[in-house]
């Protein structure tokens, strides 16, 4: 087990079963002797000096049977789980091994018995194989099988949908050893984290099996037994019942709780290692923006935690009816970028910066909620994959109407003709028919449309949209893209549109901005980018294949590896890949400008 | 038959229940060459090459190509290898030689597709989408295919580690004489690696023919939409061109 529970119910667990283990091993040499010792004279007494929880009809001390009993009780439930999972996985992963009808048959059966009660199920097959202590064991294993095989026939199934599997089969790996090699090592640790909640799910049936006279019998001792024999007594020595009682219970805890926390840990990918993060400093920008600018940020930096910082010091400005492209490849901080501008870091992420301001109001100085309600109004924000921004439960014109009736202030009728007339302007067929669609009942290229037109209505100051069409093909790429393009110019609101496609960025915006581990490295005209004076840029031209390419010649490559955000160096970021780099790039070069709209950040080029 | 004799892909269907993904395509792919095959998505690329590659039950006949002699690369570097095994390991599994020269395979294979041989010790986890991919064709190659498919092997990477993984394709099919059907929605893409091209829509060929022919002179409505749809930074391009193109 790689991740160790850390928080206080995780520990608390894995300190009871500690305590449980120890007492299985040591208990019986420990007190085996005292909890066998008949004792006429002191028969079902209650709790005394010689006997902390007194003792049963027989006069044996019933905290020395208890403590011995642990060991039985345990092992008879390792033993119950250790049945239920293999019979589980074997059910699980037959599936994949049978013919398709028998792996049919064999998963509509496990079905079935999932949905049969667990408890009848072990009573049943207990009935079956014997009123006795096999017989219990027999019958939670039988009764913790079929969930397990569910879980295991679920992992193994989209396990199996993996290329990597479908590479396997056509190098001749024969199947079984597929379901060995591939398949089962990658379900392994959901498996084992199951098992230790199945166990306590064990420990528990067991105990109620031998309570009930179905389990353990005399002379041999469970917890469960231990229950039975005091039940009979509860009258003349209610305290009998105490120790065994605790003992499942406690028990019963410990199992659940490391379990749970089990499963919590591997839900979690780790937060990064180290300190809080320091807020970035500030550095003030006194200079005033155009009067039409509807979105400027100054010297916006995002830091995580140990040192990762994936926007440095960024500064952009969106005027009214414009583009502005931000490129760049996966990593480079684009969409952080586009998430601080939209208060939307994630956890534990600081953002700071000098400025930023939207529709010319500056957000520093808002309280949260004047905050939130002015995002909510002046900003749309559309992202890769449409299907996340809308709800598949609703219908498309209501989750439209919504936001205008929410952030907008529209009247209920308003908001739907307003979603129709939205749905048109996006050039959506059927405008009215679509919006009383579910969401899944449009096609990718018409969902991103509706998620575009879900953000025109309130009529925003700015439109972000992050890689809105790399999920689409060239033709609904396009339709999109003439969309984005079209609501812009009507609307005059700005628009920050992110990509790592430069050709894209290239043809709908007016202006790029390349960025290139978490600074801005070039910005110039869109029409200007074969003119490009970065270094990186030039080789990002470069490396794209287009209609024109000679296709003779390699394409330009850059070598070697954006640094990752937390080893940027001092210098330019880009100087071990850069074939123009000399000492001077040893030290940072500053974004300046150079002919009136185009800035570059290099030493070595004008 | 003969070892020049094309890949020849004919009839073949392929259905989900009632719907018809692949709707008998017939297709010729030549010996040591590069097929290019576009469409949108949904146009049945993906199923085509898995009922190829026989990981799919269909009906039609593929010949020119013996059975388990096809392998494939596909689009999702972080689905393609499987996390739990080592590089070495992955492209072991696919190399026919004796355990006693597999490691050296191994390294002559990793080098094959510019990586240090060093590498077969790490995982999947250590590596770039770039390199996955890289590791995912030595993993195909390793098993001496003679047909390599490629769906959408770049779609996922970024545009500078894209064009390495082209220049590479382009490299191992000078090399070794590769036969190769590339699938791609980028018609930029495929005009710079096939020599052929076919294109694919609602489950049937539409047209098809030497690369230089259908995208210079695009005989049916649907290629020439594809075309035109592809973004161009054409140095030509003023900005009110480029700006009516997306209007
Ligand atoms: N396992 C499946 N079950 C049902 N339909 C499928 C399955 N796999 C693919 N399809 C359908 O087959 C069609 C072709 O898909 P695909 O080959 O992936 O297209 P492409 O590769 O061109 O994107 C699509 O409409 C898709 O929904
Ligand atoms: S500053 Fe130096 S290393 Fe950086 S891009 Fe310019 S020339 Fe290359
Ligand atoms: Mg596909």
């Amino acid at each position: 087990m790689r991740r160790l529970p850390r928080n206080p119910a995780g520990l608390l667990g894995a300190g009871i079963v500690a305590l449980l283990v120890l007492l299985a091993l040591f208990g019986p040499p420990l007190w085996a002797d005292a909890a066998a010792r008949i004792n006429p004279r002191e028969i079902s007494q209650g709790s005394s000096a010689a006997h902390l929880l007194g003792t049963d009809a027989l006069g044996r001390d019933l905290l020395a049977r208890t403590l011995t009993a642990t060991r039985l009780t345990l092992g008879l439930a390792l033993l119950a789980t250790l049945i239920g999972t293999a019979t589980g996985i074997l059910l699980g992963t037959l599936p994949q091994v049978l013919p398709r009808r028998a792996g049919r048959a064999v998963i509509a059966a496990v079905d079935l018995l999932v949905a049969f009660p667990a408890l009848l199920l072990a009573m049943f097959t207990a009935v079956v194989a014997g009123l006795d202590a096999q017989g219990a064991v027999l019958g939670i294993g039988a009764a913790l099988a079929p969930a397990f095989a569910r879980l295991t026939h679920t992992m193994t199934a989209s396990v199996a949908g993996a290329d990597y599997i479908a590479a396997a089969r056509m190098l001749g790996v024969p199947r079984h050893r597929v379901l060995t090699r591939h398949v089962l090592p990658n379900i392994a640790e959901p498996l084992i984290l199951n098992t230790a909640q199945a166990m306590g799910g064990a420990l528990l049936g067991l105990s109620a099996m031998s309570f009930l006279g179905m389990g353990v019998q005399a002379p041999a001792y469970d917890w469960g037994r231990l229950l039975n024999e005091a039940f009979g007594h509860v009258y003349v020595t209610p305290s009998a019942v105490v120790a065994p009682a605790l003992a499942v219970t406690l028990a019963g805890l410990g199992f659940m709780l490391l379990g749970d926390s089990f499963a919590r840990a591997a839900a979690h990918t780790r937060a990064p290692a180290g300190g809080p993060a320091a807020a970035p400093a500030a550095v003030p920008a006194p200079d005033e923006p155009a009067p039409d600018t509807v979105l400027e940020v100054r010297d916006l930096t995002v830091a995580f935690p140990g040192g990762t910082t994936p926007v440095r010091q960024v500064s952009l400005t969106v005027r009214a009816g414009e583009i502005l492209g931000l490129v760049g490849e996966s990593g480079s901080g684009k969409s952080m970028t586009a998430a601080a501008i939209g208060q939307l870091v994630p956890h534990p992420g600081r953002t700071g910066s000098a400025r930023i301001r939207l529709g010319g109001v500056d957000l520093d100085g808002l309280t949260a909620s004047e905050r939130r309600r002015l995002l909510g109004s002046s900003l749309a924000m559309v992202f890769q994959d449409p299907t996340s921004a809308l709800n598949p439960a609703l219908r498309v014109g209501g989750q439209l109407a919504e936001v205008a009736t929410l952030h907008g202030g529209a009247t209920r009728t308003e908001a739907r003709d307003r979603a129709v007339e939205r749905l048109d302007r996006v050039r959506i067929r059927h405008p009215a028919d679509t919006a009383r669609r579910h969401p899944h009942e449009l096609s990718g290229g018409m969902r991103q449309r509706a998620v575009i037109a879900m953000g025109l209505m309130n009529t925003p100051r700015l439109i972000i949209a992050d890689e809105p069409t790399t999920a689409l093909d060239v033709t609904v790429q396009r339709e999109v893209l003439r969309v984005l393009r079209e609501a812009v110019d009507e609307t005059r609101a700005g628009a920050l549109f992110i990509s790592h496609d430069i050709a894209v960025v290239g043809e709908v915006c007016d202006r790029i901005a390349v960025m290139y581990a978490g600074r801005v490295v070039e910005e110039l005209p869109a029409g200007a980018l074969h003119q490009a004076r970065h270094p990186y840029t030039r080789a990002l031209v470069g490396s794209l294949p287009d209609m024109d390419t000679d296709r003779s010649r390699p394409l330009t490559t850059i070598p070697g590896r954006q640094p990752a955000p937390g080893d940027v160096g001092e210098g330019c970021a880009f100087a071990d890949r850069c074939a123009l780099a000399t000492a001077r790039c040893a030290t940072r070069p500053e974004l300046r400008t150079r002919t009136g709209t185009h800035s570059v950040a290099c030493w070595e080029v004008k | 038959m003969n070892i020049n004799d094309p890949v020849n892909i004919s009839g073949l269907t392929v259905r989900f229940g009632s719907r018809t993904a692949v709707d008998r395509l017939s297709l010729e792919v030549p010996k040591g060459s590069t097929t290019g095959l576009v469409g949108e998505s949904g146009s049945g690329k993906s199923t085509l090459a898995r009922a190829v590659a026989g990981l799919l039950p269909c009906r039609g006949t593929v010949t020119g190509v013996a059975p388990g002699r096809v392998q494939m690369v596909f689009q999702d570097p972080s689905s393609s290898l499987d996390p739990r095994m080592s590089i070495g390991d992955a492209i072991a599994e696919g190399t026919r030689v004796p355990r006693a020269r597999r490691a050296a395979e191994v390294g002559r294979l990793l080098e094959l597709v510019a990586l240090p041989a060093g590498y077969a010790g790490k995982y999947p986890r250590e590596l770039s989408g770039g390199q996955c991919q890289r590791v995912a064709i030595a993993r195909a190659l390793a098993a001496g295919p003679e047909l390599l498919i490629a769906d959408e092997i770049t779609s996922a990477l970024d545009v500078s580690v894209q064009g390495a993984v082209l220049n590479l394709l382009r490299e191992l099919r000078g090399e070794l004489g590769l036969t190769m059907l590339f699938i791609s929605h980028n018609l930029a893409v495929v005009r710079y690696v096939c020599d052929a091209v076919a294109v694919m829509r609602h489950g049937r060929l539409v047209e098809s023919g030497p690369v230089q022919d259908v995208i210079g002179a695009p005989r049916h409505a649907y290629t020439r939409a594809l075309l035109d749809a592809v973004p161009r930074l054409s140095p030509a391009a003023s900005d009110t061109e480029r700006v009516r193109r997306v209007r």
